[in-house]
């Protein structure tokens, strides 16, 4: 992880004036991909996020921790309007992409360029290449390039292709469960996100499966903003340059990687990340 | 002690041969009838069966080509008329529908698959028979495709609901929008499943009599188009076995024995389709 400062954003997020608390730190709005200012989101009339303020950085990966049901799977839902998807639901509060409200954005563009990958794989009853190839065909983007190019480079850049090459035309529920979640990478991939969401990728994988996909993200995250939510606190601590810390339903900590688990600010954190709960 | 084991031995035996009983009683039932058709129908089938048109009262021989191409027709019309109808009312209601509205269409639904087959076949006799004046295929036809819609209906939105969110979310995070995710992932997931219940609900209205009884009449010709009466299996079957002679009892026999087969067909058919899809699709 480096370590240069001004590469991210060393607030706990606690209200709107962060700027005016750390103004060396002002470059730092610049390389944010994603800013959230004050979100609250409810479930019917019960509230589950508390006024989240966060700036997720271009080109870095960042990661959501905290215990189950702390609100950060549906701080990450928020972000490319996935909870719209579930009904009596509502966000209040703004999140920027590249400065643009997304709840202004077209639902369809937003989530072309805001892609997701759930906590269970979830492949399509089709071949593996038609799987890949799924998001280019639904949005008509299939004109001007050849769809198994694109299907080839995806599944590369998912660390899947030498595995399947020879079997693209068979069905994806004849995959390992660690190369179906691959597969679903790379099915994301294929429309060329520009942030890519991921929601406990690892969780149902065993080891070697989760170190396969941790270097998958170190390689990606070159061409694409990452944010992952994980119980796995080392998982953070290996692949992610910022942390988030939740804790029910409000942001404890956000900081870099490093600081989180070394120095962190507040004692919630601390506890957290040293296992006297959760 | 020992008094209080022989008991629970004793209540088990006499529990047990009375479930035992039960289930051979039903099941012999269906043997019977199978056995008994098989028998009496197999007998009487010939080449002729398949291939003439039924033989005057007197004569021997004869068949009943034109009852089948007759059921047949129905079973076109209906299939045209009551499979589109159902398929895209059960896509509504799994899809789409809110609560109340769902509801009172399932309820509905649910009452019209009770309706009486004659009452069906009075419903289409007042609306479609009275203003042509005469029977016809056509009618028959709609008869029987409106007793699919509740069957097609239902089962189309169980096989729809039983498709795992996760894989509509997975078409909506990729930018598909509600209906083509609908459309590209969520039917085509379906898609076995459905059309087993179209196969399942075609089988159960091919063997109806009643709604045919004054919708497509009967007929011992050909019949031309879809604008005349026609013969089917199911009122051939009801005329030749009520009539007083021992040869129309034979070909009622065996009419019988092919519409059973062609029932046979279809649900064994479906089992296939659906045992196919069974294993990737849940997992």
């Amino acid at each position: 992880m480096e370590n240069v400062a001004g590469s991210g954003v060393m607030i706990s997020a606690q209200g709107p004036d962060r700027g005016v608390d750390q103004p060396e730190k002002a470059p730092a709005k610049s390389v944010a991909k994603v800013s959230v200012e004050g979100l609250n989101f409810f479930y019917g009339p019960r509230q589950v996020l508390f006024n989240i303020s966060l700036e997720i950085p271009e080109g870095k990966i960042t990661a959501l921790i905290g215990p189950s049901g702390c609100g950060k799977s549906t701080f990450l839902r928020t972000l490319n309007r996935m909870h719209e998807t579930v009904s009596n639901t509502r966000a209040e509060g703004a999140v920027l992409l590249d400065g643009q409200s997304i709840f202004d954005m077209d639902v369809v563009q937003l989530r072309r360029r805001v892609g997701m990958v759930f906590q269970k794989s979830n492949p399509f009853p089709k071949s593996i290449f038609e799987n890949v190839a799924y998001g280019l065909r639904i949005n008509g983007l299939e004109r001007g390039v050849t769809i198994a190019e694109v299907v080839e480079k995806s599944l590369r850049r998912a660390a899947l292709w030498d595995e399947v090459k020879d079997q693209l035309h068979k069905s994806a529920y004849a995959l390992s469960g660690g190369q179906q979640q691959r597969l679903c990478i790379a099915r994301a991939l294929a429309i060329d996100p520009e942030v890519l969401l991921l929601d406990e990728p690892c969780s149902a994988l065993d080891p070697i499966a989760t170190a396969k996909i941790e270097d998958l993200l170190l390689d990606l995250v070159a061409s694409c903003t990452i944010v992952i939510v994980t119980h796995n606190m080392q998982q953070a601590a290996r692949v992610a340059d910022h942390t988030g810390f939740f804790l029910l339903g409000k942001l404890i900590e956000f900081n870099r990687t490093d600081v989180i688990f070394k120095k962190p600010a507040r004692k919630e954190t601390e506890d957290y990340i040293t296992g006297r709960f959760g | 002690m020992r008094f209080r084991d022989y008991r629970r031995k004793i209540i088990n035996v006499v529990m047990l041969s009375l479930t035992g009983l039960c289930a051979l009683a039903s099941v012999s039932v269906l043997f019977f009838v199978l056995g008994y058709l098989f028998v009496h129908g197999f007998k009487a089938l010939s080449w002729d069966f398949f291939t003439k048109l039924p033989a005057p009262v007197g004569e021997s021989g004869g068949g009943m080509a034109n009852a089948i191409i007759g059921s047949a027709k129905l079973l076109l019309i209906a299939l045209l008329s009551g499979v589109p109808v159902g398929l895209i009312a059960g896509i509504y209601l799994a899809e789409f529908s809110g609560k109340t509205f769902g509801f009172t269409v399932r309820y509905v639904a649910d009452l019209l698959n009770g309706v009486p087959s004659i009452v069906m076949g009075i419903f289409i006799y007042t609306v479609i028979v009275l203003p042509m004046h005469h029977f016809s295929a056509l009618a028959g036809g709609l008869a029987l495709g409106a007793m699919l819609v509740p069957i097609v209906l239902r089962s189309t939105e169980d096989f729809l609901r039983a498709v795992p969110r996760s894989l509509r979310e997975a078409a909506l995070a990729l930018g598909a929008s509600r209906w083509k995710a609908i459309a590209t992932v969520v039917i085509p997931a379906a898609g076995r499943g459905i059309t087993t219940g179209v196969l399942l609900a075609l089988a159960r209205v091919a063997g109806e009599t009643a709604p045919l009884l004054f919708t497509s009449f009967q007929s011992q010709y050909w019949s031309q188009g879809f604008n005349q009466p026609t013969a089917s299996l199911p009122v051939m079957i009801y005329t030749y076995a009520i009539s007083p002679y021992e040869n129309w009892h034979r070909q009622a026999w065996a009419a019988g024995f092919i519409l059973l087969m062609l029932v046979l067909v279809a649900n064994i058919g479906a089992r296939l389709i659906l045992s196919r899809r069974a294993s990737p699709a849940r997992g």
